[in-house]
C-alpha cells in the first residue's frame, strides 16, 4: 500500500466514525430532548400526547392534598391564568411549597391529570426555577394584553 | 483596611502579570536574554501578591467583617470558621481569585521545575500563563471584585448556602481548580512550542508530567463533586448529568484524551498538531467549566442580563483566548510535520481510536450541555436533555473505546497482527465473556447491560493479566518474580493501575445501576421495613440543635437474619437564616452495599414518609477514580521524570531507552 492510499483509509475511516457518532449522537438527542409547557398551553391543548414534556408554575395556594399512604400527593399548577392538576407519587424535594414555583416533569393523562414522574426543585428560595418564572411571566404578560381591553374606569 | 490591602494586592499583581505577559515573550522572540530572564521573578512576584489577597479575604471571612459585600453575602456570624474559610469560594468572585490564585501557584511550580527547559521555552510558558493570569484579574477587577465594600456594612451576613456547608465542599472545588487550571500548563507548553515553532518529542516529554498532575486533580475533583451530590442532595444519585456536573467532566475527557495523544508524541513523534490542539481544548473547556458554572448562566441564560459588562467580558475573555489560540494553531501548526508513519493496526492506531471516541464523547456532552442555553438564550422555547440522552449516547461510545483500551497496550508500536493479537488474548477474551455471562446469573439477574458492564471491566482486568504476564517473560528468568516486578518502570505501573481504576468504576455503575433498590416509604413509629435482605425500623425523630440549624432526627434500626446491622440517624435540617431546609441523608457505607436512608416529610402522628436504599458495591465508583489518580500519581514518580528534573538534558542511556520503547 502506498502511504497515499493508507491515509486514504485512515480518513475515510475517520469519517466513517465520525458519521456514526453523530447519527447515534442526533437520534438519541432526538428522542431524548425534553420539551417545556406552561399550564395555559397544556389548557389550550398544544402539548404533544404520549409523550413526556415538562410544565412550570405557581403550586397554587391550598391545592395540595395527600392520599392515606402518605407517598401520593395531589397539587394544582397554575400560572395565574390556567390550572394544570397534578398527580405525584413520591417524596417532594425540600423546596417544593404551596405558594411557591416548580417544575414537573411527565405525561399529561387523558382525564386532563398531569401524572408527574419527577418534581424538581433545583433553586433556593429566593428564586423560582427559572422554567416557572417564565411560566408566570408569559402568562402575566398575555393577561395584561386581554385585560386592558377590558379594563373598566371607575370614573 | 485589611480588604483595601487585598484589593491593592490585586492591582499590583495585575501590573506584574502584564509585563510577565508581555516582556518574556517578546524577549524570546528577538533572544533578549535579559528579558527574558524577567518571567521567573515576575511568576514568583505575582504568586506572592495573589496570596497576600487571598489571606486578606480569608482575613475578613475570619473576622466577619461584613462591612464586604462578598463576605456579607456568603457567610454569617453563625457560620462555624471552617465553612467561613470555605466561603471563600463559595460564590462567583471569591472562586475567580480562587481560580487565579492557583495559576500563580503552578506558575511558581513552573518556575521551579522548568531548569531543564531552554530559556526562551520557559520565558514563552510563563508569558502565556502571565497573559492567561492577565485576563482573569482584569475581570476581577472589573466587574467581580471580591473586597467590594458594602456601605453602611449589614449587621449580619446572608450565609452560605446550606447545601455547601459539607467537608465534601470545603476540598471539592479546590481539587477541581487545581485540574483545570492544571491545564493551563499543558496550554502554556503547546502554545510556547507554537510560538516557538519547536513542537518535537521533547516537547511531550516535558509538557506529560504537567498534564498528568492536572488529571490527577481533576479526576479526585470530578469523584468528590459527585461524591458530595450523592450524600448531600439526599436522592441517592451519584451523577445526575447536570449542566454543572457536566462542565467539569469535559475538561476531563479532553485531559484523558491528551494523556494518550501526549504518550503517542513522546514516544513516536506522531499526532503532534492533534496533542496541541487537545491541549488547546482541554483548557478552553476547563475556561467554559469555571465561567458557565459560577456566572449563574445555568440557572437563568439572564443572569447576563442583570449583569450585561460580566457577560460580554467572559464572551469576549473566551474568544480571545479559544480564537486566537486557535488562530495561532492553524498559523502554525501545518508546519509541524507528521513525525513516523503507522498502520491502522498498531498501537498508534488503537490510542488514536481512543481519541476519536473520547472527543466524539465529549462533542456529545458539550452538545447536551449548552444546546437548551443556546436555544434559550435566542428566545427559541425552553428544552431539557435529561440523563437518557447521555447514557444513550455515552454506552455505545465507550464500549469500543474500552475494548481498544484492552488491546492498545499489548499491540506493538507501528505495525501489529490483528491474528497474533487475537492468539495472545483469545483466554483473556474467553475468561470475561463466560464470567460476564454467567455471573449475573448466579446473582439472580441477567440484563444485557449488566453483562456488557461485567465484560468490560473483566476484560480490561484480563488483558492486564495477560500483559504482565509477557512482560515478566521478556524479563528474563534473572531475579525473584517481586525484583522483576519491581523492575518494571513507574510509568508502566502507573497505567495498570489507572486502568484498573477504570475497571473498578465500571463495575460500581454497573452493579448499582443493575442491582440497586429504592423504596419511598410511609413509616410510622415502630414501623418496620425490608429492603434488599435489610429491615429497617423507624424510631421517631428527635429534635436537635446544630449551630446554624435546627433539625428533626430520626432513629433507624437496620438489622440483617435478625442481627443488628446499624442505627442511622437522618435528618430534616432547617437553616435559621436563610430558612431553607435541607435533608440530610444517613448512609452506612460497605465495602460491597450502602445503606442509604433520608427523610421525607413529616406526616401525622410521629410518622414521616422516608426513602430507602440499597445501594451495591457503590462506592467502588469513588474507589475507582481515587485508584485512577494514584495511577497518575505512580506515572508521574517514574524516573525518567526525576532524571528530567535534575538534568539539564535528558540523556538516557540506549539500552533502557530500548526497553521503554515497549512501554507506553
Amino acid at each position: 500500500m502506498k502511504p497515499r492510499h493508507k491515509r486514504f483509509i485512515f480518513i475515510g475511516l475517520g469519517l466513517l466514525a465520525l458519521a456514526g457518532a453523530s447519527m447515534l449522537i442526533l437520534n438519541a438527542f432526538q428522542k431524548n430532548l425534553v420539551f417545556f409547557y406552561t399550564p395555559t398551553a397544556v389548557a389550550n391543548g398544544e402539548v404533544p400526547k404520549g409523550h413526556g414534556f415538562r410544565i412550570g408554575g405557581m403550586v397554587e395556594d391550598g391545592s395540595l392534598k395527600r392520599e392515606g399512604d402518605g407517598l401520593t400527593v395531589h397539587f394544582v399548577m397554575t400560572d395565574m391564568a390556567k390550572r394544570v392538576p397534578v398527580t405525584f407519587k413520591g417524596i417532594l424535594p425540600d423546596l417544593f411549597k404551596e405558594g411557591k414555583g416548580a417544575v414537573a416533569q411527565g405525561q399529561l393523562g387523558a382525564d386532563g391529570i398531569f401524572l408527574a414522574s419527577e418534581v424538581l426543585a433545583k433553586h433556593d428560595e429566593n428564586y423560582m426555577p427559572p422554567e416557572a418564572a417564565d411560566a408566570l411571566a408569559k402568562a402575566k404578560a398575555a393577561g395584561a394584553q386581554t385585560s386592558s381591553t377590558l379594563v373598566v374606569n371607575p370614573r | 483596611m485589611i480588604p483595601e490591602i487585598g484589593h491593592y494586592a490585586l492591582i499590583l499583581a495585575l501590573c506584574v502579570a502584564v509585563v510577565q505577559g508581555t516582556v518574556p515573550i517578546y524577549g524570546a522572540a528577538v533572544r533578549n536574554s535579559a528579558l527574558m530572564s524577567i518571567a521567573k521573578p515576575a511568576a514568583r512576584g505575582q504568586f506572592l501578591l495573589v496570596l497576600l489577597a487571598f489571606c486578606c479575604l480569608g482575613y475578613a471571612f475570619a473576622a466577619k467583617d461584613f462591612s464586604v459585600l462578598y463576605v456579607a453575602a456568603t457567610s454569617n456570624s453563625q457560620l462555624p470558621l471552617h465553612y467561613r474559610i470555605a466561603a471563600i469560594w463559595g460564590a462567583h468572585e471569591g472562586s475567580l481569585l480562587l481560580w487565579v490564585f492557583i495559576l500563580t501557584v503552578w506558575m511558581v511550580a513552573v518556575s521551579f521545575f522548568s531548569t531543564h527547559l531552554p530559556e526562551a521555552m520557559r520565558a514563552r510558558i510563563l508569558g502565556v500563563m502571565g497573559l492567561v493570569s492577565m485576563g482573569f484579574l482584569l475581570f476581577m477587577l472589573t466587574v467581580s471584585n471580591p473586597f467590594e465594600r458594602l456601605i453602611p456594612a449589614a449587621f449580619d451576613g446572608r450565609d452560605l448556602n446550606p447545601l455547601l456547608q459539607d467537608p465534601g465542599m470545603v476540598i471539592h472545588p479546590p481539587m477541581l481548580y487545581m485540574g483545570y487550571v492544571g491545564f493551563s500548563v499543558a496550554f502554556a507548553f503547546a502554545i510556547a512550542a507554537l510560538l516557538g515553532g519547536n513542537l518535537d518529542a521533547a516537547w511531550a516529554r516535558w509538557s506529560r508530567p504537567w498534564t498528568t498532575v492536572a488529571w490527577c486533580f481533576l479526576t479526585v475533583g470530578v469523584a468528590m463533586g459527585s461524591g458530595w451530590a450523592y450524600y448531600e442532595l439526599g436522592w441517592g444519585g451519584w451523577w445526575f448529568w447536570d449542566p454543572v456536573e457536566n462542565a467539569s467532566f469535559m475538561p476531563w475527557l479532553a485531559g484523558t484524551a491528551l494523556i494518550h495523544s501526549l504518550a503517542v508524541t513522546d514516544k513516536r513523534g506522531s499526532f503532534k498538531a492533534w496533542s496541541v490542539l487537545l491541549a488547546i481544548l482541554a483548557f478552553s473547556l476547563s475556561l467554559l467549566g469555571t465561567f458557565l458554572v459560577r456566572s449563574g448562566v445555568l440557572t437563568s441564560v439572564h443572569a447576563f442580563a442583570t449583569d450585561p459588562k460580566r457577560g460580554l467580558f467572559i464572551l469576549v475573555f473566551l474568544a480571545v483566548v479559544i480564537g486566537g489560540s486557535l488562530m495561532l494553531y492553524a498559523w502554525r501548526a501545518p508546519r509541524v510535520g507528521l513525525g513516523g508513519g503507522f498502520s491502522i493496526i498498531s498501537r498508534e492506531g488503537m490510542l488514536l481510536g481512543n481519541n476519536v471516541l473520547l472527543v466524539a464523547a465529549l462533542g456529545s456532552v458539550l452538545l447536551g450541555t449548552l444546546y437548551p442555553l443556546f436555544l434559550d438564550a435566542l428566545d427559541l422555547g425552553k428544552i431539557s436533555v435529561g440523563p437518557p440522552y447521555f447514557d444513550t449516547v455515552f454506552v455505545p461510545l465507550m464500549t469500543p473505546a474500552i475494548f481498544l483500551m484492552g488491546l492498545g497496550p499489548l499491540a506493538q508500536w507501528k505495525q501489529a497482527s490483528l491474528p497474533e493479537l487475537a492468539m495472545r488474548l483469545r483466554w483473556a477474551f474467553g475468561v470475561s465473556v463466560v464470567t460476564a455471562l454467567v455471573l449475573p446469573i448466579v446473582m439472580g439477574q441477567w440484563t444485557p447491560l449488566i453483562s456488557l458492564g461485567l465484560l468490560l471491566a473483566i476484560w480490561i482486568l484480563t488483558t492486564i493479566a495477560v500483559d504482565l504476564r509477557e512482560r515478566l517473560a521478556l524479563a528474563g528468568g534473572g531475579g525473584s518474580l517481586f525484583g522483576r516486578l519491581a523492575a518494571m518502570p513507574r510509568a508502566y505501573w502507573g497505567m495498570v493501575l489507572a486502568h484498573c481504576g477504570l475497571a473498578l468504576f465500571i463495575v460500581g455503575v454497573t452493579m448499582v445501576k443493575g442491582f440497586e433498590a429504592e423504596q419511598d416509604v410511609r413509616m410510622n413509629v415502630g414501623q418496620t421495613a425490608t429492603l434488599g435482605g435489610y429491615t429497617f425500623r423507624f424510631d421517631g425523630t428527635q429534635p436537635y440543635k446544630g449551630p446554624n440549624y435546627i433539625a428533626a432526627r430520626a432513629t433507624i434500626h437496620v438489622s440483617q437474619d435478625g442481627r443488628e446491622v446499624t442505627v442511622m440517624y437522618p435528618e430534616k435540617r432547617r437553616y435559621t437564616v436563610q430558612n431553607q431546609t435541607m435533608t440530610e441523608a444517613a448512609i452506612s457505607p460497605g465495602f460491597l452495599r450502602d445503606l442509604y436512608v433520608s427523610l421525607g416529610e413529616p406526616l401525622e402522628d410521629g410518622a414521616w414518609s422516608v426513602r430507602l436504599y440499597h445501594k451495591p458495591f457503590i462506592d467502588w465508583i469513588w474507589g475507582g477514580c481515587l485508584v485512577m489518580a494514584t495511577g497518575g500519581v505512580l506515572a508521574i514518580s517514574d524516573r525518567r521524570y526525576r532524571l528530567a528534573w535534575r538534568r539539564k538534558e535528558v540523556e538516557v542511556p540506549a539500552g533502557t531507552q530500548m526497553a521503554r520503547q515497549i512501554v507506553s
